[in-house]
């Protein structure tokens, strides 16, 4: 079929042409930039955060009228009190391991630093890798499921304890293998020393672990997401946080089971009802603003491409109104059904084909746009391919009804008056 | 007449329902989607204190030189504890008040009661006046209890209900980490979002209003440690809560008042004159770098809107737009199909003006319907984005009779433009080509 008479026809409605090109373009553009967000995000909420997250939860409690941190001896009664709870739950029916910790991947509290190949860095040093500490015992582990991938897990006599807000030197470590590779790219990072936040004091790395999350969701914490730090420390404060792993099948009643168990301690303490959360919790809240993203983003997707749809079908069914006549004549004249139908069709793919090339062009634009403004990545050209096959071949089914009903029209009508 | 082209119009649209429940879906999803979207943009992007936002200013002091600063040269957004007391020492703005956020446990009274856990501010006593703060009983204390140390807190309503059921508690004792504090006034429902005197900590939108206020000086002498975020640019030389307010590590709000341009002019002038001051005892090694943004200004700085909720707003208007693209389509095609009846009334002189009317008219009708429509969907959408959105942002947004008169509008407005250049083709139909070819 030759395209000179169909764009000869186009030029007798550009009005309609012009529309239905500009809202394919429209459409392409925004589904393309909008089905990335959701593709990011999904991405984002589905990465692993290196734990074995079933059966894990976290308890979060503070003491009431508790020794101030600040004095030695202080120090050394919160720690007490702490280990009288850690060996209050490790003694509960159903627990695995408890280990204690200052937060856990996902929740959005963290303590962060950094580790440097060099004693005594001085503030501003750039030199320092970012890293997030996890401040924690010998079970932490098999608490949190972490795979060891060379050196030793903690053992009793590594483990120290601290006031909250005290430094004291940090001699063992546990990191993550991206951390290791990142400060030993030859690998030989077990048994290296290094030294965090710009101490003086040699910390070495006696294990790596596949691989840890940092507890920051939030873009600050882009660039060093996968750079945990774990310490044998026991953090001592008036609160505390413990990470309870709990037999297969008994996290619930566990759960239930805590917070009864911390008042029989001690019922100076306050605990409520966020106190006791599961790690399924946790991740829930902290990727609910992804999620949600993803399914306004969905959902917006589905009425432009259904509006589009329709206006195609709408203007279309219009022109095969406006034609009826001259698909008559030619019908008439010898066009066989199939002829009428590849007419639209090919018709409707020139239009969309001229939109989508516009559209193509919006997406980038918009993509640019969208990254000088908020924190956005570039598009990927599989984006905007998949999008351009996906809204011609929404053109081509809009278009197969009304197209279908022109290749209906009797030869006979070429007769009678429009 | 126009009761008349009402009639056309309604009977135009009955003649081909498909067409016309397709333009009515298409302005309904459209305007609902950007109207659901605008409601949560609005929550978030409105101004918390709009009578005032113009007088505050968050001032921001470079303590930590070009090394802790931002790649675009932002001084810290929050103030260590020598700057922040000596500017409140120095007293320069009409009112001011530093502040930490904090975390303290409450013993209620009576057996069998669990202690509980209460979020709060340490505040200046102007920090209550100069942000307008609410009271249902009692008042702020005074700016001698500020310098005595006095053990006396602010609680809001719902603590109050809590621990007091409700009753005038002023004059009763509250137990905060131990010790008792007098309770000098209880707030009224006050709970701005964002919660604007803090927004480094929280990231602004808050669910649960702060419970206590305590004065400043009162809370750092009870050792009562501060919650919120602490940013150091260097691990503190001491140890324990004493470490931290001798450290340069940054934990603390600030916000002061300032009546007019000459107030600004003379603050911004103090403040460097305060940076050129360290820089001259040797505590700064470089010329001042400071900021005093208003209140706008500042949140704007802070990022407070999330991003999410400016590209779902952009995404929806767009979606708006292709709907409306889409629009001028389908009533192009409605319109012109009526070439015959459009020539008839020409031929029998009807004015290009009647045309406009008749057509611009049915183009309302259909923006109408498309408003209901929308209208009800806009209720279901802002219904719905509790569960699709943090709980934090969904809570603020709201259906009121504002957002759904503005919702018909739209969708009135935006159909009727849309439906003028179908209506401009319509009135130009030649009456004697359309008479002939019949």
């Amino acid at each position: 079929m030759k395209l000179h008479p169909m764009i000869a026809a186009l030029r007798r409605h550009k009005a309609g042409v012009v529309l239905i090109a500009l809202q394919i373009a429209l459409t392409l553009a925004i589904v393309c930039n909008a089905i990335f967000i959701i593709g990011s995000r999904i991405e984002r909420v589905n990465r692993p955060t290196g734990l074995d997250e079933s059966n894990l939860f976290l308890v979060t409690q503070q003491w009431v009228g508790a020794p101030s941190a600040d004095t030695a001896d202080g120090v050394e009664k919160l720690d007490v009190m702490q280990r009288e709870d850690l060996a209050a739950l490790r003694n509960l029916p159903g627990v695995e391991a408890v280990a204690p910790t200052n937060s856990l991947p996902l929740l959005n509290s963290s303590w962060t630093g950094s580790v440097s190949l060099k004693p005594d860095t001085r503030p501003g040093d750039k030199s320092g890798t970012r890293t997030a500490y996890y401040f924690t015992d010998e079970q932490a582990l098999s608490t949190m499921g972490l795979k060891l991938v060379a050196g030793r897990a903690f053992n009793a006599g590594d483990v120290r304890h601290q006031g909250f807000r005290d430094n004291p030197p940090r001699p063992a470590l546990i990191v993550t293998k991206a951390l290791a590779d990142k400060l030993f790219p030859k690998g030989n990072a077990v048994g290296s020393v290094i030294y965090s936040d710009g101490s003086g004091a040699p910390s070495t790395i006696i294990g790596v672990v596949e691989r840890l999350q940092i507890p920051a969701t939030g873009s600050w914490g882009n660039n060093f997401t996968w750079y945990s730090t774990l310490v044998p420390t026991r953090l001592d404060a008036n609160f505390t946080r413990y990470a309870v792993r709990t037999k297969p099948g008994q996290l619930d009643a566990v759960m239930r089971a805590v917070t009864p168990m911390l008042y029989k301690v001690d019922p100076m303490r306050v605990l409520d009802d966020d106190s006791v959360k599961s790690f399924a919790d946790i991740r829930a809240k902290a990727y609910r603003a992804d999620v949600g993203m993803a399914i306004l983003m969905g959902v917006i997707c589905l009425i432009l491409i259904a509006v589009t749809a329709a206006g195609i079908v709408g203007l279309t069914s219009f022109w095969v109104g406006q034609r009826h006549r001259q698909i008559g004549v030619r019908r008439a004249l010898g066009a066989r059904k199939l002829d009428i139908l590849h007419y639209f069709q090919l018709e409707n793919l020139l239009i969309a084909g001229v939109g989508a090339v516009l559209g193509v062009l919006l997406a980038i634009g918009l993509n640019l746009w969208l990254i000088t403004r908020y924190e956005m990545s570039h598009l990927p050209v599989l984006y905007v391919l998949v999008g351009t096959v996906a809204v011609l071949v929404l053109g081509q089914a809009a278009v197969f009804v009304p197209a279908r009903r022109a290749s209906n029209v009797s030869p006979v009508s070429a007769t009678r008056a429009a | 007449m126009f009761a008349y082209y009402l009639e056309l119009g309604l009977r135009s649209l009955k003649r081909s329902p498909g067409l016309t429940i397709l333009m009515v879906l298409a302005i309904g999803f459209g305007v609902a989607a950007s109207m659901t979207s605008w409601s949560v943009f609005r929550a978030v992007s409105g101004d918390p204190i709009p009578w005032k936002s113009a007088q505050l200013f968050v001032p921001q002091i470079d303590m930590w030189g070009p090394s802790g600063r931002d790649p675009d040269g932002e001084p810290p957004n929050a103030m260590d504890y020598t700057d922040a007391v000596a500017l409140m020492r120095d007293h320069r703005a009409k009112r001011q008040s530093a502040m930490y956020q904090i975390a303290p446990s409450v013993v209620p009274t009576g057996a069998g009661k669990h202690p509980l856990n209460v979020s709060g501010h340490a505040v200046y006593s102007e920090f209550f006046p100069m942000l307008d703060v609410p009271f249902k009983y009692g008042s702020a204390w005074s700016a001698s209890d500020d310098t005595n140390r006095a053990q006396v807190v602010v609680i809001n309503s719902k603590l109050n209900q809590k621990l007091f059921g409700g009753v005038d508690s002023v004059g009763k004792s509250v137990n905060l980490e131990g010790h008792e504090y007098r309770v000098v006034g209880v707030l009224d429902h006050w709970n701005p979002q964002p919660r604007y005197y803090d927004v480094v900590n929280g990231g602004g939108f808050v669910i649960d209003a702060d419970d206590v206020f305590m004065p400043f000086q009162t809370a750092i002498q009870a050792d009562i440690p501060n919650d919120g975020n602490t940013n150091c640019n260097a691990v503190p030389e001491e140890s324990g809560f004493v470490g931290l307010q001798h450290s340069p590590c940054v934990w603390i709000a600030y916000m002061v008042e300032l009546d007019d341009a000459a107030a600004v002019q003379a603050y911004r002038t103090y403040l460097d004159g305060y940076a050129r001051q360290q820089q001259a005892s040797g505590r700064f090694s470089w010329p001042p770098n400071n900021r005093l943004r208003d209140l706008p200004a500042w949140l704007e700085s802070q990022h407070v809107v999330p991003s999410d909720t400016k590209v779902s707003l952009l995404v929806a208007f767009g979606l708006l737009l292709v709907c409306l693209v889409n629009t001028v389509g389908l009533l192009l095609a409605k319109f012109l199909r009526r070439s015959g009846e459009i020539g008839v009334r020409r031929a029998l002189g009807a004015p290009r003006a009647a045309i406009y009317v008749q057509f611009l008219t049915e183009a309302g009708m259909v923006g109408v319907a498309g408003g209901v429509l929308g209208l009800l969907l806009t209720g279901a959408g802002v219904a719905s984005v509790g569960w699709v959105l943090p709980k934090d942002i969904a809570d603020l947004a709201r259906l009121d009779v504002s957002l759904l008169a503005l919702a018909l509008l739209v969708a009135v407005v935006a159909t009727v433009l849309a439906g003028l250049y179908p209506t401009w083709r319509a009135s130009n139909v030649q009456p004697a080509w359309q008479l002939k070819s019949n």
